[in-house]
């Protein structure tokens, strides 16, 4: 024992890596931010998500505003309460930005995605294909003997729903938008 | 009136129009129209440093030391690599710079040109913002929001990178005051409802702390006015970070000192025992809190930050201000006057008595004793000796940091420039040199280990041919002082690679240089010694030789609580002697 009264090279600490005791629910949460439309833009937005370690579950960006150049991106992030007001806060101070809303906390909002699904088959199976997305409203937009490509368009968990539905009927390929959120009402 | 102009001469013209005096930088093919622009004229004067690292870092100097955002002119590729460092060290430390780089001609961006990198996606996640400027057109309005964006909010560190056809191209200069305005435009008065609870806190709480930080200094010189005035009409005691010191004086009565890992035992104790902590312009940072679930237990925790993103960061607070600092105190100390200038008298008494027992401890003193320097009394007489001066303070990295800020007395802000967030050795040097390029009467002294000082070493030139005096102070212990002694208590004594070998002699470095080499080893003749150093109108290298195996104490060992702290082997041993209560 140095005179110290911790034995040297004892500790089992480290200065780093000492999470507070903060809640550790985590928490889906939908974003829209507003930015100008420069270049590099949405690499500073994902830049900040990948080097302080939040998760994106889904991102989608277009210009809204062609005279004032803004952009609206759309993030599904997931973390703990205080994770998200950090997202929020960090997001807020890009210079670019101008807005940064959290649809999930303020009030009712609708969230809808598109997704194409190309499903491949023949007979019963292509027939009860086609009679699901007529009931989950979604188009072929495409069609061979052996193959359709339908469109949908809804809430995520909707299209999860119909793909976990496809997927023994033949389902080969998928893409999906990501999610487009507003807040309901003015 | 629109003016013509190339973009090489626009670049000068608008760096004249923001009021910048002094550019730092180093010239190459990319940023060559810039530098024929900066040869014909005399308004800004343009230091040669001898790495682009070395640049940055004089620019932080000259930043801090000032109020004023610095300049760095460095050329495409390897020039803004070497920045990246100094960048980082900025943002981390909320230092306003503009940095200007070159940039390959914009036909050829992408066909990995000679001495082409992606300088804005390289320096994308270590400045405040960056920008390629694609048309001259856009030039002149774009640094003027540089500017603006530096400056404004917690400020930071700004890139404009600039291909080398936009700098010969011409188009219409555009003067600060018809540049675009900036959505950029932060938050600077508090929200009054949060004042108005912090004011209710102070007049009831029994054990209220103070703990400021760098925002205080990056505030201006009216908040360190506005804070001075809030401690003395209130009694509270107040404590620092490493990057606030010198906003309230070393010599104020109610000063505890700095706090954090290395941080005075007083100013730690009251920390853990408080029932009110302020927080003015500090962040929570990890070298501050100590192990988060047992930090400061029993306090309701208030934070002014003009940073959103730093309240509830890492501690959970419970009034947070969100506001520049100046303001915030302002109003602070207007309602709480009109409140009728109330606090708990008697609980303060209490709590006043209860730090004056932790002061007992007097956690910083050592023995000077044997032929051998103890860094301590190095620093200790170097503060006796220069006090007096219009003296500014730079550091490296290290044990020798930590000395410094804790036998050093700050009177003022911006006197005291060191790398507080990013911890980048090899800082002090230039940023002596940035600091003595704004105050040529002063007396400017980096404060080193020899070890980091080694890492910029190059910027002796740069003193020697701009003839700054500035004073290289090095603690030479010919170790990696900081990283032994965390070799010693946490990794079972095995000194893997913290020694340094092959030092130079650094008496005939220095003159090697043109400059003055002192060496010191015996702590009679220290005295001595320093007088000369300060007398000498020329850079000096003071090379004091010390005792190598000195540990920095008070200590919080990594992952414990502030009143956890481990004091020195002088202090501890006394204590055991006495048969008294251990403090560890």
């Amino acid at each position: 024992m140095s005179p110290l009264k911790i034995k040297k090279g004892s500790s089992k600490h480290s200065a780093y890596n000492l999470r507070p005791q903060f809640s550790d629910v985590q928490e889906t949460h939908t974003l829209a931010v507003i930015v100008d439309n420069e270049p590099g833009v949405l690499a500073r937005v994902i830049g900040l998500f990948s080097g302080r370690g939040y998760n994106i579950d889904s991102l989608t960006v277009a210009e809204v505003d062609h005279t004032g150049h803004t952009s609206r991106i759309t993030i599904v992030t997931t973390g703990t309460p205080q994770v998200i007001e950090q997202i929020k806060a960090q997001l807020g101070r890009i210079v670019p930005v101008h807005e940064v809303h959290d649809l999930t906390v303020e009030g009712a909002s609708v969230e809808r995605e598109l997704a194409l699904l190309k499903v491949e088959g023949e007979g019963d199976k292509r027939v009860e294909a086609l009679r699901l997305a007529d009931i989950f409203r979604a188009n072929a937009v495409d069609s061979t003997h052996s193959s359709f490509v339908f469109e949908i368009t809804g809430a995520p968990e909707k299209i999860d729903a119909f793909a976990e539905l496809m997927r023994p009927l033949g389902l080969v390929e998928m893409a999906r938008t990501g999610v487009a959120a507003m807040s309901r009402g003015l | 009136m629109t003016r013509q102009m190339t973009g090489a001469k626009m670049v000068v013209q608008a760096l004249k129009d923001q009021g910048v005096d002094v550019v730092f930088g180093y010239p190459g093919g990319a940023v060559l129209p810039i530098y024929d622009e900066i040869f014909q004229q005399n308004d800004i004067r343009h230091v040669l440093v001898r790495h682009e690292q070395g640049a940055v870092h004089a620019a932080e100097g000259y930043a801090r030391s000032t109020g004023k955002p610095g300049v760095v002119l460095v050329t495409s590729g390897p020039g803004a690599t070497n920045a990246v460092t100094g960048l980082t060290d900025a943002l981390m430390d909320s230092i306003p710079l503009v940095v200007l780089t070159g940039q390959v001609p914009t036909f050829m961006i992408g066909t990995d040109a000679f001495q082409e990198a992606d300088t804005v996606g390289i320096t994308r996640p270590c400045t405040k913002h960056n920008w390629l400027v694609s048309d001259t057109k856009n030039l002149s309005d774009t640094i003027h929001q540089a500017f603006h964006v530096a400056t404004s909010g917690r400020p930071g560190p700004v890139l404009i990178d600039i291909p080398k056809d936009v700098q010969f191209a011409s188009a219409d200069y555009v003067g600060p005051q018809k540049a675009r305005t900036h959505h950029y435009q932060p938050q600077v008065k508090g929200d009054i409802e949060g004042i108005t609870d912090l004011v209710a806190a102070i007049e009831k709480a029994k054990r209220p702390v103070f703990y400021t930080g760098g925002g205080v200094i990056n505030s201006g010189p009216a908040a360190s006015q506005l804070l001075r005035e809030l401690v003395e009409a209130t009694g509270i005691p107040i404590t620092s970070t490493l990057m606030g010191l010198g906003a309230y004086p070393a010599s104020g009565k109610h000063w505890l000192g700095m706090l954090g890992m290395h941080g005075l035992y007083e100013a730690n104790m009251a920390m853990h025992g408080c029932d009110l902590m302020i927080n003015i312009g500090a962040r929570f940072d990890d070298r501050i809190t100590g192990r988060l679930d047992a930090f400061s237990p029993d306090s309701t925790k208030a934070h002014i930050d003009i940073d959103p993103s730093s309240i509830n960061k890492v501690i959970k607070t419970d009034i947070p201000i969100v506001g520049d600092i100046a303001h915030v105190l302002e109003d602070v100390l207007k309602v709480w006057k009109s409140r009728g200038r109330k606090v708990n008298g008697e609980g303060l008494a209490k709590w006043w008595a209860r730090i004056e027992e932790w002061r007992k401890v007097d956690c910083l003193k050592f023995k000077q004793q044997g032929k051998t320097i103890k860094p301590q009394y190095a620093l200790h007489r170097l503060e006796e000796l220069t006090k007096g001066h219009d003296r500014y303070i730079c550091t490296e990295v290290g044990q020798h940091q930590m000395w410094a800020a804790q036998y050093m007395g700050f009177e003022g802000p911006n006197r005291w420039m060191t790398s507080g967030g990013l911890g980048t050795m090899g800082y002090g040097f230039p940023a002596s040199i940035g600091v003595q390029m704004a105050h040529p009467e002063a007396l400017v002294i980096n404060v080193a280990g020899e070890a980091s000082w080694l890492m910029n070493m190059q910027e002796m030139g740069t003193a020697v041919q701009y003839r700054l005096p500035v004073k290289q102070f090095i603690l030479n212990n010919e170790r990696l002082g900081m990283v032994r002694q965390w070799q010693e208590l946490l990794h079972g004594e095995r000194y893997s690679s913290s020694w340094s070998e092959a030092l130079p002699d650094f008496v005939k470095l220095a003159e090697a240089f043109g400059a003055k080499g002192i060496l010191c080893k015996d702590p009679a003749d220290l005295d001595d010694a320093i007088m000369e150093m300060l007398d000498y109108d020329g850079p000096v290298i003071f090379d004091c030789l010390v005792e190598k195996h000195e540990n920095c104490f008070p200590m919080i060992p990594s992952g414990e609580p502030h009143n956890k702290m481990l004091l020195g082997e002088v202090s501890t041993k006394d204590a055991i002697k006495e048969g008294g209560a251990v403090l560890v």
